[in-house]
Parts: structure tokens; sequence; C-alpha cells
């Protein structure tokens, strides 16, 4: 609905008015980066004596070596390396289970619905609403019931089971677009649940999917609360080790190792934002709009 | 026959983890917060022992009033910021892919990373401050983030700052959804463009309004990490939050019972929010 020739926009002030006010908005949204990124490759003497917009005089990557590989959270100083791991082995495993459950969940919802299928996906839609708080001491003792407290391992459990309900409601609302001849047609023929699913259904989910793992990757990474809750010490994902890195208070503040284990820790999920970010923006309003 | 069992059987499994993970385990909080459990869970009833307690304690009061703050403020700034940028960005902008991107970019990023950047940026010594005075404004001075009565607006900035791309967003798609034809008509009949934008363009964003106040309710109710890394919930507790202060009793302080009650507090207060809106909603009949 955007017009040019519409006469209270199309006047040359107007018109540059817009974009002045679009630019600075853009330098605002891109401040934070900025300083991030300039910070982490200033000496600490460059930081105290310079201020934060400048660019960097001397640059230097030791802060990037050093958030890496030896900077330290509490009494360990590894750097950010294995907790960047940590993070890597649970978010791989979590979102590659929840969206494969999510589709075969997403595809009997809709293809051979029941009422215990409607029921199952009414209530799912709860997940999506409850704030985690409310199952995170019964999860915490489960988890220790189970021995697998404080692992990896406990945290691909918690995040797939809270994932499901977001990744069945993805593919539960792409699959009802699909007409259902297609699978009628195929049911006459004789062909059964499985292999429906594999030939006709999954060669047409590979959009949903897009959405789903990208959507699934940033939240799983971007955990704090099952993190910091769930995992201690050596087993915490990588934005656990950021806030103790950050808030530990002894010793000095090295805020240009702090920028560079932050930039670390974003480098993931912005990658996948750059790479596929239209489908990024799809995920969001799929799971923010219906959830 | 097997055919029948075999669609209910691959979803049982989510079924039972449903019933399990989120009822069940919402069940057994609430249990525990009718408890006396303190250290460890202990199954001795209490009554509403724990709901007093939680009233009475003067860091609840603040993470509530924390709350109203920090959601009225974080939840208003979005919807106006992101719905004028959507209008903005709505008037045949040249590179109008790459504006959005960077409006959006933030979304990506943990609320972790947010609140390092900012804390860094606010930071009353080296931040913010210390620019103003390298420009020349030698009395400029910005310490909330160390000052009890403004650290809770130091997270309102920084949650704005994440979260109104994504508003932006949701408002510039409703934007283009609306028929073009009825616009054509206005101005056919002589409307100005504030009108047309008053009478016929914000009312038909009212959906898209609606989506935008669930998503980001939900987000400041349940905000948690923006609060930890940003400010730590200090000074003191002056920042807690309802999300904060759960994890502290429940997690730091072993209080098992306040926790788990003040939890469903915070279960209570997202039912009390949404729920209306989404009954209003479903009465007004399906959005697009």
């Amino acid at each position: 609905m955007a017009d040019a020739s519409n006469p209270a926009t199309g006047t040359n002030l107007g018109r540059v008015l817009i974009y002045a006010a679009l630019a600075l908005t853009c330098l605002y949204y891109l401040l934070p980066l900025y300083v991030m990124v300039v910070t982490s490759l200033k000496s600490l003497d460059e930081i105290r004596t310079g201020n934060l917009v400048a660019p960097p005089q001397n640059l230097t990557f030791d802060p990037w070596i050093k958030a890496w590989s030896s900077a330290c959270t509490g009494v360990n100083c590894g750097g950010m390396r294995g907790y960047f791991m940590n993070s890597v082995m649970f978010t791989i495993p979590a979102v590659m289970l929840s969206t494969l459950i999510g589709a075969a969940n997403g595809y009997v919802m809709t293809m051979w619905r029941s009422r215990f299928s409607d029921i199952l996906f009414a209530a799912l839609m709860m997940g999506c609403f409850i704030p985690f708080q409310v199952v995170l001491l019964p999860m915490a003792r489960t988890l220790g019931v189970l021995g697998i407290a404080n692992s990896v391992l406990g945290l691909v459990f918690v995040h797939t089971v809270y994932g499901l309900a977001f990744t069945t409601l993805f593919f539960r609302n792409y699959y009802i677009t699909i007409p259902d001849e297609l699978v009628k047609a195929a049911k006459i023929d004789g062909a059964g649940f499985f292999l429906i699913f594999r030939r006709i259904i999954l060669p047409l989910s590979i959009p949903i999917i897009v959405v789903s793992v990208i959507w699934q990757f940033t939240q799983v990474w971007n955990d704090f609360l099952f993190g910091v809750v769930f995992s201690s010490g050596e087993s915490q994902p990588i934005t656990v080790a950021l806030n103790n890195l950050v808030n530990t208070s002894t010793g000095v503040k090295e805020y240009n190792v702090n920028m560079a284990a932050a930039i670390i820790a974003a480098l993931p999920t912005l990658f996948v934002y750059v790479v596929a970010g239209k489908h990024f923006v799809r995920g969001l309003t799929a799971g923010a709009v219906k959830g | 026959m097997v055919e029948d069992a075999l669609p209910r059987l691959v979803v049982a499994p989510t079924f039972a983890a449903a019933l399990l993970f989120i009822y069940g385990y919402i069940a057994w909080t609430a249990v525990l917060s009718f408890t006396t459990s303190r250290m460890l869970p202990s199954y001795h009833f209490g009554g509403l022992i724990q709901y007093a307690n939680l009233f009475d304690n003067a860091r609840w009061s603040v993470a509530l009033g924390n709350l109203l703050v920090f959601g009225v403020g974080f939840v208003v700034i979005c919807l106006v910021v992101g719905l004028t940028l959507a209008i903005l960005l709505d008037q045949n902008i040249r590179a109008e892919g790459f504006i959005r991107s960077v409006y959006l970019y933030p979304m990506a990023l943990s609320f972790i990373v947010t609140g390092t950047a900012w804390k860094w940026l606010l930071n009353p010594e080296l931040g913010f401050e210390k620019v103003m005075h390298d420009f020349g404004f030698a009395d400029f001075s910005f310490d909330w983030l160390i000052n009890p009565d403004r650290a809770i607006y130091c997270v309102v900035i920084a949650g704005v700052w994440q979260s109104s791309g994504f508003v932006m967003a949701l408002f510039l798609a409703g934007l283009r959804g609306i028929d073009d034809s009825i616009i054509k008509a206005a101005r056919v009949d002589g409307a100005s463009l504030p009108t047309i934008y008053r009478r016929i363009i914000l009312p038909s964003l009212w959906p898209t309004f609606f989506s935008c106040f669930m998503i980001l309710a939900h987000i400041a109710i349940k905000s948690f990490d923006l609060v930890m890394a940003l400010t730590g919930g200090g000074p003191g507790f002056a920042s807690d939050v309802p999300a904060t202060f759960m994890y502290a009793f429940a997690f730091t302080r072993n209080q098992i019972g306040m926790g788990a009650a003040s939890a469903m507090m915070m279960l209570m207060i997202v039912v009390a929010v949404i729920v209306p809106f989404l009954y209003s909603d479903l009465r007004g009949g399906r959005r697009g």
C-alpha cells in the first residue's frame, strides 16, 4: 500500500526526513554491535583512556585469544572453548530430535486426525504459554533421579521436551495447508503410514523443516534459564559461562575479553541469521503469532 | 487395524510427555507451594503459608513493582517504536530489505549477549557517560545501572533494543496485508494521508497489535536472562523481577516452598494477562 505518488510523502523534504529517520535508527540498532567489536579489539589501557565509540588505535586480537582459550569463569580458566562445545553438543541433538518428533506429530494431527490427536494439540498449546519457572523444581528433581543432572544429556532432554510444543505447532500449521486429496489417493493405493510420510509429506516439508530448525537452534543456543538451573561447572552452556565471566567480581574487569566472549557466544545465531534471515523471520512470526 | 493404531502410537510419547512434563509438573509445583518445604522438599501441608510469606517479603514486592514498570515500559515503547518504523519503512524505501535486517538482527542474539553489550554501553564510568564527556559535556552523568531507582529502566532500554525490530516486522507484515483498493477508494474520495492512517490503516492493524501485545507481555513476564546479565537483579535487589526472585529463592537460597509459590504466581500472571486477550480474540472470530 506504499505509494510514492502520494502527495504527503512524495515531497522531497518528506522523503529526506523519512530516510534520515531510518538511517538514524539503523545506527542505533548497529551501535551496540559496533561497540562490542571495537572494544574487543582494544587493549585495556586504550579502553580506559579512549572512549566507547572510538575505533581501535592499536589493533589487538589478544582479547579474542584469551576469551576463547584462557579466560577464567570462577575457578575454571579454559576460556569459552569448552562451553562453546557444550552448547554445540546439546543444541544439535535437541534441535534434530524436536524437529523430527514435531514433524511426525504434525503429520498425525493433520493427515491422520482423530479425537486423540485433537486433544493432544490442545494440550500442547499450553506448553507454548507457561513460564518455565513452573516446571523447574520438579524437572531438577527428575533429572537428578534419572542421573542426568548437570550433564549435556540432561539439557538435550529438557530442550527436546519443551521444544516439542513449538515444533509440533509449526508442522501442524504447515501440513494443514497440504491438500487432503494427495494423502487420500495414496491411502487408496494402499500406501501405509510411514510410506506416505517418507514419500509424500517429507519431500514437501523442506521449507518448514528449515523454519523449525532455525527457530529451535536460536531458542536452544540462546537459552539461559535451563542452562543455569540444570547444569554446573564444566557442563554449562556458553550463555551461562558468558554470564559468569562478565559478572565475576574478582580481579580486574577485562571489558575487551568480555566483549570478545559475547561475540563468540552470538556468532552461531548471527551466522544463521545472515545466511537464512528470511526463514528466521518466518519462524519468529509463525512461532509467535500462533503460539 | 494396525494402520489405525500406528498414528496414535506415534503421538503417544509426546502426549505422555505433555501430560507429565507440563501438567504433571505444574501440579507438582502447586503441591510444593502448599507445603512447608525449605531446604529439601517436604510434603507436610502448610496451607497458604508460603504465599503469605511471599507477599510479606519486601523483595517480592519490589519484583512485582519492577515487573509492572518493566512490562508497561517495554510493551508500550516496543509497540510505538515498532509501529513507527514499520510505517516509515512502508513508504517505498530503497534498500528496505537491508534496513529491515538491521532492525531485526538483535532478535537473533541471546538476552545474555544483549545484556552484556548494554551493561558495557551503560557503564557509569567508561561507557556512554565518557563519550559525552569526551564530546565536551563535562557535567553529563548517567549512572542508571548502579542507581537503585533507575536500574530497571536500563532493562527497558536493552529489552526495547532487542525486541522492537521484531514488532516492526510483524506490523510491516500487517501493513502489507491491507487491501490496496480500500485505500485507493479513500484517496479518490479526497481523504488526506493522516485521515487514511487514522481511520483505515491503524484500525485494520488491530489483529497485529493484538499479537504483538501478547508476545511482548509474555516476554516481559518471563524475562530473566536480560536482568541477570544486565544488573543481576541489583543493586541489592532493586531490579529484581519475579523470574530472578524465583531463581534466587528456589535454587540459590534453598527456599523451595517460596520458590514454588513465586513460580505459581508467575503462571497466574501469565494466565491473567493472556487469557482475557485470547478469549476476546476467539470471540471476535478468527484472525488471518
